[in-house]
């Protein structure tokens, strides 16, 4: 059966409509299933209304792609731990790029385009797909630690990116002039693979949630080149709104840093002042606790702010830390999660992890929700985070993390930092409230450390 | 579909996502960014016009290609943020 294009084109409405409801069914955890499956039925949509089109003659080498694609697909995300959530993003992102080139490829290679508009399309749908899937990959290469997280690199890498930027749009321009030249279009490929892979090898393990969202970006920038090259509104209008989301996160995530995108991007972190002694920071005035003196300070506490950290989600100890709420909260306490938007490796994992062990999302707070809330905070409990919580960036004008936004906790009354050494952060510094008069180090493995106070709390 | 015509979805797509996801709280900022993944798997729309094509067998190669690739986004996003969605809960 074949339909007339401009059926096509309205079932393709139809589907934008129900991605754009979706979305919006996304803005509050109550109507958010509702509005992944009305996503999904647009996708529905969408596929089945193009089977009927008049160029698709067979129809087996489809069902074969749709079942590999289905099963390995399904598998991924019945299988994926909700810590590796973020590999699993960078792995999409990556795939949606790839799709996109191979979309893009296979209408070059079709000759079906030869007007400037097309070409230059074809061109931004390879050069984009291609830096979204190897950049992706190494991406999840690091996330799943297939590679060492910190940063890589060589001198000279600036020049050669900027070259190989440079090299991909002359091959374009060409491409422009003489549409049918094979030989261009894999140079450019090849290039642009290349670039994928260089800009993402020098960006370190916690600047990851600015990566993945970047990528996510550009995953739908590529879909919606594609679209540019078919003539295909689904693709326009759907690829621009993934483009806008993962912009918007990607902005979010710099703004929690202090860090421009070109920063995160071509920078190592700011080298300004003179680099702080750790020794001097900490001499004599570490205090160093036991569970049970922890547990002893929770009993007494009105109020307890829970600090989640990306240590939190390498000890697995989501449920631990839950266990440890539930005991506070039959005492009387109150129990509320602080958590900073860099927290993690993607943007809202740590929320992720914590509605895994069925904390409810109500006392998931952000940052400024919770900060004016430390000063009548009893005791912050800080797990495995370190840089989000350093008040150098709210008191040190000379550090490099001065202006980034931080977790208040040195304000409660008593802080417990959960960790396993002094060893510092991210940003390579040492942090003064593990120095504070009010802060216990309690020093350990995170979830022994959790499940240790939760025994303690029980039996005081 | 001319070139305007295609440049004024975009640009309007582009404005109604940066209004729709700025609602988006952070909480849900994970399952955003899966379900935008499967979304984005739309590009299977196009895989299937080249997969199924008579256009030639490098042309069916890429099609297929882009028919998997576009497929595990497709089904791996929407059920992964399904199952993370389904985990929010307010006691």
């Amino acid at each position: 059966m074949q339909i007339s294009d401009n059926w096509i084109d309205i079932a393709y409405l139809i589907s934008a409509v129900l991605f754009i409801l979706g979305i919006k069914g996304l803005t509050k955890p109550k109507t958010a299933v509702r509005g992944n499956l009305l996503a999904a039925a647009g996708m529905g949509v969408a596929c089945v209304v193009t089977l009927l089109h008049r160029d698709i003659v067979t129809y087996e080498i489809i069902i074969a792609g749709v079942i590999v694609g289905g099963v390995i697909g399904a598998i991924l995300a019945k299988k994926v731990q909700m810590t590796a959530m973020p590999q699993l993003v960078a792995l999409l992102n990556g795939f949606g790029g790839g799709a996109s080139f191979a979309v893009a490829a296979a209408e070059f290679f079709r000759g079906g385009h030869p007007d400037v508009v097309g070409i230059i399309a074809t061109g931004a749908a390879v050069l984009i797909g291609a830096v979204t899937l190897t950049g992706s990959l190494v991406a999840f290469a690091k996330l799943q630690e297939l590679i060492d997280g910190k940063p890589m690199g060589f001198p000279g890498m600036k020049v050669v990116n900027a070259l190989l930027l440079i090299g991909s749009v002359v091959a374009i321009g060409y491409l422009v002039a003489n549409p049918g030249t094979p030989t261009v279009f894999w140079a450019l490929a090849i290039a642009a693979a290349v670039l994928g892979l260089l800009l993402v090898l020098p960006i370190g393990g916690a600047d990851m949630p600015v990566v993945i969202a970047l990528l996510n970006s550009y995953s739908g920038i590529a879909a919606s080149a594609a679209g540019f090259v078919m003539g295909n509104s689904a693709l326009i209008v759907t690829g621009s709104l993934v483009g806008a989301s993962g912009l918007i996160l990607t902005q979010i995530m710099c703004k929690a840093m202090n860090r421009s995108l070109t920063n995160v991007l071509f920078g190592v972190m700011a080298e300004a002042g003179e680099a702080m002694d750790q020794d001097e920071v900490y001499e004599g005035k570490i205090k160093s606790t036991s569970a049970e003196e922890v547990a002893m300070v929770l009993e007494t506490a009105q109020r307890v702010v829970i600090v989640p950290g990306f240590g939190l989600a390498m000890a697995q100890a989501q449920h631990a830390v839950r266990d440890l709420a539930d005991t506070m909260e039959a005492n009387g306490t109150e129990v509320e999660y602080a958590i900073h938007p860099v927290a993690g490796r993607m943007p809202g994992h740590m929320n992720v992890l914590l509605a895994e062990a069925e904390v409810s999302y109500d006392k998931l707070k952000d940052m400024d929700a919770i900060n004016p809330t430390f000063e009548q905070t009893d005791v912050a409990i800080v797990l495995g985070a370190n840089d989000v919580t350093n008040p150098l960036a709210r008191e040190d004008k000379g550090s490099p993390i001065y202006g980034m936004p931080i977790l208040n906790v040195d304000k409660a009354k008593t802080v417990v930092v959960v960790k396993r050494s002094l060893s510092p952060g991210f940003a390579g510094l040492p942090n003064p409230l593990f120095a504070k008069d009010n802060t216990l180090m309690l020093f350990g493995d995170g979830k022994g450390a959790v499940v240790d106070i939760t025994t303690a709390l029980k039996e005081g | 579909m001319d070139f305007v015509s295609q440049l004024t979805l975009f640009v309007l797509a582009i404005f109604l996502g940066v209004e729709l996801i700025t609602k988006v709280p952070p909480t849900l900022h994970t399952p955003l960014m899966s379900g935008s993944n499967a979304i984005s798997g739309i590009t299977l729309v196009g895989a299937l016009i080249a997969a199924g094509s008579d256009a030639g067998l490098l042309i069916n190669v890429l099609g297929f290609i882009a028919v998997v690739l576009a497929t595990i986004n497709v089904i791996g996003g929407f059920m992964v943020t399904n199952r993370m969605l389904a985990m929010f809960k307010r006691k």
